[in-house]
């Protein structure tokens, strides 16, 4: 099986000015697309050949398990965005994020902290435990919770190549702008 | 003993073409230089205030992990600015070409195991060029880590490193990390990998 680089649902400039033009043709046409073109060819006649992400996310080792849990983190990540959709959290999500975090603005801080203090490259994920709670975790390189049993609601990719070209060493302006660019319809349809 | 940002023996301009100075001066005044303070700001107060960094490495399981992270950066860069000349195309001679040959088979050998080590770390972190036992060694750790810590995989005298982080090549390179680890054999300060070798 060929894994493919899905479409994304807006135009490369459309998230401009927060994550510029030139920054989702690297990220997307090149280290997207790069991770999807490994994934492909690592899998060849092993037995993640017909496999879905999912279960290579939660089996594989390696490189397989690092191209493939990447592809589905980018896509993940991308499809959280819009030009112009909702900023806020949503009925369920929101209470849910109130019940866990005391309020939006005080999970935004946390998530932002997780976001800022990850070490290297990474992932920061808000996922949904078995008891419908959230949580705030932190994942090095192409760490997914899936592996670990955990439902991803949301995510914010923290590898450099995410926002060196808008942003260099600012990380903290780049978790601020990612807020600016979240879709929380299609964020909270996935709590 | 604090520890400060050293100056760098040459320009930000000066490995233009292979590191463009933009690059150069944000990855010294932003990255290094933040890598110095919390280093300060982690050991000060602390048993460890004084202490030598490669000391402070061979337990540094036991320490906190910003210690680790920004000692390593710390020395990583301070390591990297020095291996770096504008001098280019140089390779290297005598003592330091012997023992290469040695441990590698040739010289083309040690670039391509090198490079493969540079390219295959995933994530952020450092490729190295290792005096291990007498003999040379290529390989890499993650983040900050070195071989001088005791969580590294391959242990030793690091006498050249390559920053393998997005920050050290992304405003030029981008996605293309093998072009810039291929511009990298430009601008190798063979003398100052020698003295350390030899050292």
């Amino acid at each position: 099986m060929n894994f493919e680089l899905p479409k994304l649902p807006y135009a490369l400039d459309a998230l401009s000015p927060y994550l510029g033009e030139k920054t989702l043709e690297f990220h997307y046409g090149k280290h997207h697309n790069a991770y999807v073109n490994n994934l492909t060819g690592l899998v060849r006649g092993t037995k993640f050949e017909n496999a879905k992400l999912e279960q290579i996310i939660k089996e594989a080792e390696g490189g397989i398990y690092n191209n493939g849990a990447q592809v589905w983190n980018h896509t993940f990540y991308f499809f959280g965005f819009s030009p112009d959709g909702k900023r806020e959290p949503l009925g369920e999500m929101a209470d849910a994020i109130n019940k866990s975090f005391g309020s939006f603005d005080q999970f935004k801080e946390k998530f932002s902290k997780a976001a800022a203090t990850l070490f290297g490259s990474g992932w920061v994920w808000l996922v949904k435990k078995d008891n419908s709670s959230l949580e705030i975790i932190q994942e090095s390189n192409a760490g997914n919770p899936l592996r670990s049993g955990l439902k991803p609601i949301l995510t914010c990719d923290v590898w450099e190549h995410a926002y060196y070209l808008d942003y260099q060493n600012r990380r903290p302006d780049y978790i601020n702008a990612f807020w600016n660019i979240l879709d929380w319809d299609v964020i909270s349809s996935r709590f | 003993m604090v520890f400060e940002l050293p100056k760098l023996d040459y320009d930000y301009k000066a490995l233009e073409p292979y590191i463009d100075a933009q690059t150069m001066e944000i990855h010294h005044t932003k990255h290094h230089g933040a890598y110095t303070a919390k280093l300060n700001d982690a050991i000060k107060g602390t048993e460890l205030e004084g202490k030598s960094l490669e000391d402070i490495f061979k337990n540094i399981s036991e320490h906190p992990a910003g210690v680790r992270n920004n000692g390593g950066g710390y020395y990583n860069h301070n390591l990297f600015w020095k291996i770096l000349s504008p001098r280019s195309g140089e390779e290297p001679t005598g003592d330091l070409l012997n023992a290469i040959n040695k441990s590698f088979g040739s010289f083309e050998n040690f670039k391509n195991e090198f490079s493969t080590a540079a390219a295959s770390v995933f994530g952020s972190g450092w490729a190295w060029l290792v005096k291990s036992n007498g003999e040379l060694k290529a390989t890499s750790t993650p983040n900050q880590d070195n071989p001088l810590m005791d969580v590294a995989s391959v242990k030793g005298i690091p006498l050249m490193g390559l920053d393998v982080w997005e920050h050290a090549y992304y405003l030029k390179y981008q996605n293309r990390r093998p072009d810039y680890i291929a511009a990298f054999w430009n601008i190798v300060a063979w003398d100052e990998v020698a003295k350390r070798y030899l050292k």
